[in-house]
């Protein structure tokens, strides 16, 4: 029997067990958290984002825009059919072009291309965007959301890889801000 | 008989089971609670039960993967026998427990119940409600199909717009950067593990403090809560006027769990399982996709919402909804539990299921959502084509190919995104509707860039033939002074 100030064998030995499994707990959760968040912690930043080819310039006839699919760069076994994504191609003129996500700005719905009124639309909440894919009107506070493109041996490639979304970084640095109302 | 006793004697002198179990069969509760309005609890569980059964049958075939997930549920429903059969109840199950979890939170706090002393099984229960919930969204995710796939991009796009961490929470939540085999494996887990593991541990604290602490008793009016007093009321009342819960109020019970899973299996036999829709591919984009009838109301919200109030809204709105639940019983845990002395409890509850009701309803025809097969599928009535010019009926074509009609519908046909352009020329003048269609505003596109000047003029004179026989145009005043100086400019359309 031990009083508040003498610490007995016994409970000496039973704090020391719980320092013990403290520390060893703490050992496994490391690794533990580190498994759960590293589709976040992944490399420096940007690491997803790679350089994907959509097609020969010849595709896509200037002044005309077309639906182009991609497949990811981070393609994992079990990924069926996800690992491809679909993206708009407006090929203003010459090597001139704007690569626009299917993601409608508001919430992420397949935006449509209608060429005879020049629109985007989107099926779920009714947003529209002009042929530039600037924010004609509806909800989306914004533009569609832009893949960096550039020409490279007659190929158009994109800068791809993530799932464009209105918070993420590198969303806030490409496509249009909304024109000034 | 006397073997059977024998054996039970013999199980029972090692798990000395009998003698709580008999407890908690016999615990006295008051004789007005044994009412059909005190069923829902226990119709929840039954649900549960159900859910965790066919569940575990329907993990013995589906694939959580993203490429064989689609074909494994086809499987379900056209190779293996019942498997449609299965996947209905499983799914049918789930609407009624969302349905019959919300229905027993409205009793209970109509009831009063969440007062002194059960605070914490009403906390309990808004984590069960917030777990039912997350059930069913992940449960959506699993029938990996179009709706799915889109729902999930829905999920993220909400998610990443947390200020700071929302990108990560994105990727935490898709187990990568886009939508793919790792979002479904994720979810899997938590639908399978992770969310029932809770659910089945706080249903157990949840059944714990319901017997330890009582059956709520029929709230009187004027009967006040008060801490110092309640638990010896309460114990004075079941003694008086209690009765032993088997069998008195459990057979009420039994008879609303064999309704439910009666209820359940005819709407699958008769619904049959939902979906799954489309295949889950990102680069088929002629959908539109849906949420599960839950979280419909949640769709119509987003859409009616002003665009600078969405963010707030959605990422403020539930936090206050929570903590207000959550601090619910702290902050009314004494005083009148009737809800015939709590009118604004009452008119909360109205006020709730009227809102969610009408978005649920709105969400039924999406108003808001343009008909991307209008402009090509519709035909302009006869009555705005009769007796037109030529310049008109190019204008109705322009109208047509240009896919006004997508948002504007004529004759009830068409989008209602926009307004209904049947008497549009009563509204707007020549100038006015010339405006309106080359600069856009109000919610729709500047049409200036796509627009000649022919097809403009073509599409206005069509647009000021659009008003009913017995209403004059909208006309404009000036002009007809302007024009009244100048004779020998065209005269607009006289009433």
């Amino acid at each position: 029997m031990s009083n508040d100030n003498t610490l007995s064998r016994r409970g000496l030995l039973m704090k020391l067990g719980i320092l013990f499994n403290g520390i060893v707990a703490t050992a496994i959760a490391v690794p533990i958290v580190r498994f759960l968040l590293s589709s976040i912690t992944r490399g420096p930043a940007n690491s997803y984002l790679a350089w994907v080819t959509l097609g020969s310039v010849a595709e896509f006839p200037e002044g005309e825009t077309r639906l182009a699919t991609f497949r990811n760069p981070n393609a994992m076994p079990t990924d069926g059919k996800t690992i491809d994504t679909a993206c708009w191609v407006r090929r203003v003129a010459g090597d001139q072009f704007q690569v626009f996500a299917v993601n409608c700005a508001h919430l992420g719905c397949p935006v449509r291309w209608f060429p005879q009124s020049g629109l985007f639309m989107c099926p779920c909440h009714g947003g529209a965007y002009y042929r530039d894919g600037s924010r004609a009107s509806g909800p989306p506070e914004r533009g569609l959301f832009e893949y960096p493109n550039k020409v490279q041996n007659g190929l158009v490639t994109i800068q791809a890889g993530e799932l464009p979304t209105p918070g993420s970084p590198t969303a806030a640095l490409l496509g249009k801000k909304p024109p000034c109302a | 008989m006397r073997l059977i006793s024998q054996i039970g004697e013999w199980f029972d002198r090692r798990l000395q089971l009998a003698a709580p179990i008999r407890e908690v069969a016999e615990h006295r509760v008051p004789r007005n609670t044994a009412s059909w309005w005190y069923i829902f609890g226990s119709g929840a569980l039954t649900v549960f039960v159900l859910q965790i059964v066919t569940g575990i049958l329907l993990a013995m075939i589906y694939v959580p993967s993203g490429g064989e997930a689609w074909s494994s549920l086809q499987s379900l429903n056209h190779e293996v026998t019942l498997g449609w059969f299965i996947r209905a109840l499983h799914g049918w199950g789930s609407n009624f427990m969302v349905a019959i979890v919300l229905i027993h939170m409205v009793q209970v706090f109509l009831f009063g119940a969440y007062k002194f002393p059960r605070e914490l099984t009403w906390i309990v229960g808004v984590f069960l409600l917030l777990m039912t919930l997350g059930m069913a969204f992940s449960g959506q995710v699993l029938r990996f199909d179009q709706d799915a796939y889109w729902g999930l991009g829905i999920g993220a796009s909400i998610a990443s717009r947390v200020a700071i961490i929302g990108p990560a929470a994105v990727k935490l939540m898709l187990g990568g950067p886009i939508i793919a085999g790792a979002t479904l494996s994720r979810f899997f887990a938590l639908h399978v593990f992770v969310i029932p593991g809770l659910l089945i541990g706080f249903v157990c604290l949840h059944l714990l403090m319901v017997v330890k602490l009582g059956i709520n008793e029929w709230p009187m009016p004027g009967r006040l809560v008060k801490k110092a007093t309640y638990e010896a009321e309460y114990h004075e009342l079941t003694k008086k006027d209690g009765e032993p819960f088997v069998p008195y109020a459990v057979w009420k019970d039994m008879f609303f769990a064999a309704f439910i899973l009666l209820a359940v299996a005819a709407c699958a036999v008769y619904f049959g399982p939902f979906g799954p829709a489309g295949r889950p591919d990102p680069t088929i984009i002629q959908t539109a996709p849906r949420p599960d009838y839950f979280f419909l109301w949640l769709y119509a919200l987003l859409s009616l919402l002003p665009p600078s109030m969405e963010t707030p809204a959605l990422l403020i709105g539930p936090v206050v909804a929570i903590a207000f639940l959550l601090l619910l019983p702290f902050l009314s845990g004494e005083g009148e539990k009737s809800w015939r002395r709590r009118p604004i409890a009452v008119l909360t509850i109205l006020l709730l299921a009227i809102s969610l009701g009408t978005l649920t309803h709105l969400s039924g025809y999406t108003p808001w959502s343009p008909h991307m097969n209008s402009w090509s599928g519709d035909p302009v009535p006869d009555r705005f084509l009769r007796g037109t010019t030529a310049l008109q009926r190019q204008g109705a074509l322009v109208f047509q190919g240009k896919q006004c009609r997508n948002c504007h519908s004529l004759g009830d046909a068409g989008g209602h995104r926009g307004p209904a352009l049947d008497s549009v020329a009563t509204r707007l003048t020549q100038d006015q509707l010339i405006r309106q269609v080359i600069q856009g505003g109000g919610n729709m596109p500047a049409y200036g860039k796509n627009l000649s000047p022919a097809e403009t003029t073509a599409l206005v004179s069509f647009l000021e033939r659009l008003h009913p026989p017995n209403q004059a145009p909208a006309r404009d005043a000036s002009r007809d002074v302007a024009i009244s100086e100048t004779p020998e400019t065209h005269a607009p359309a006289q009433p």
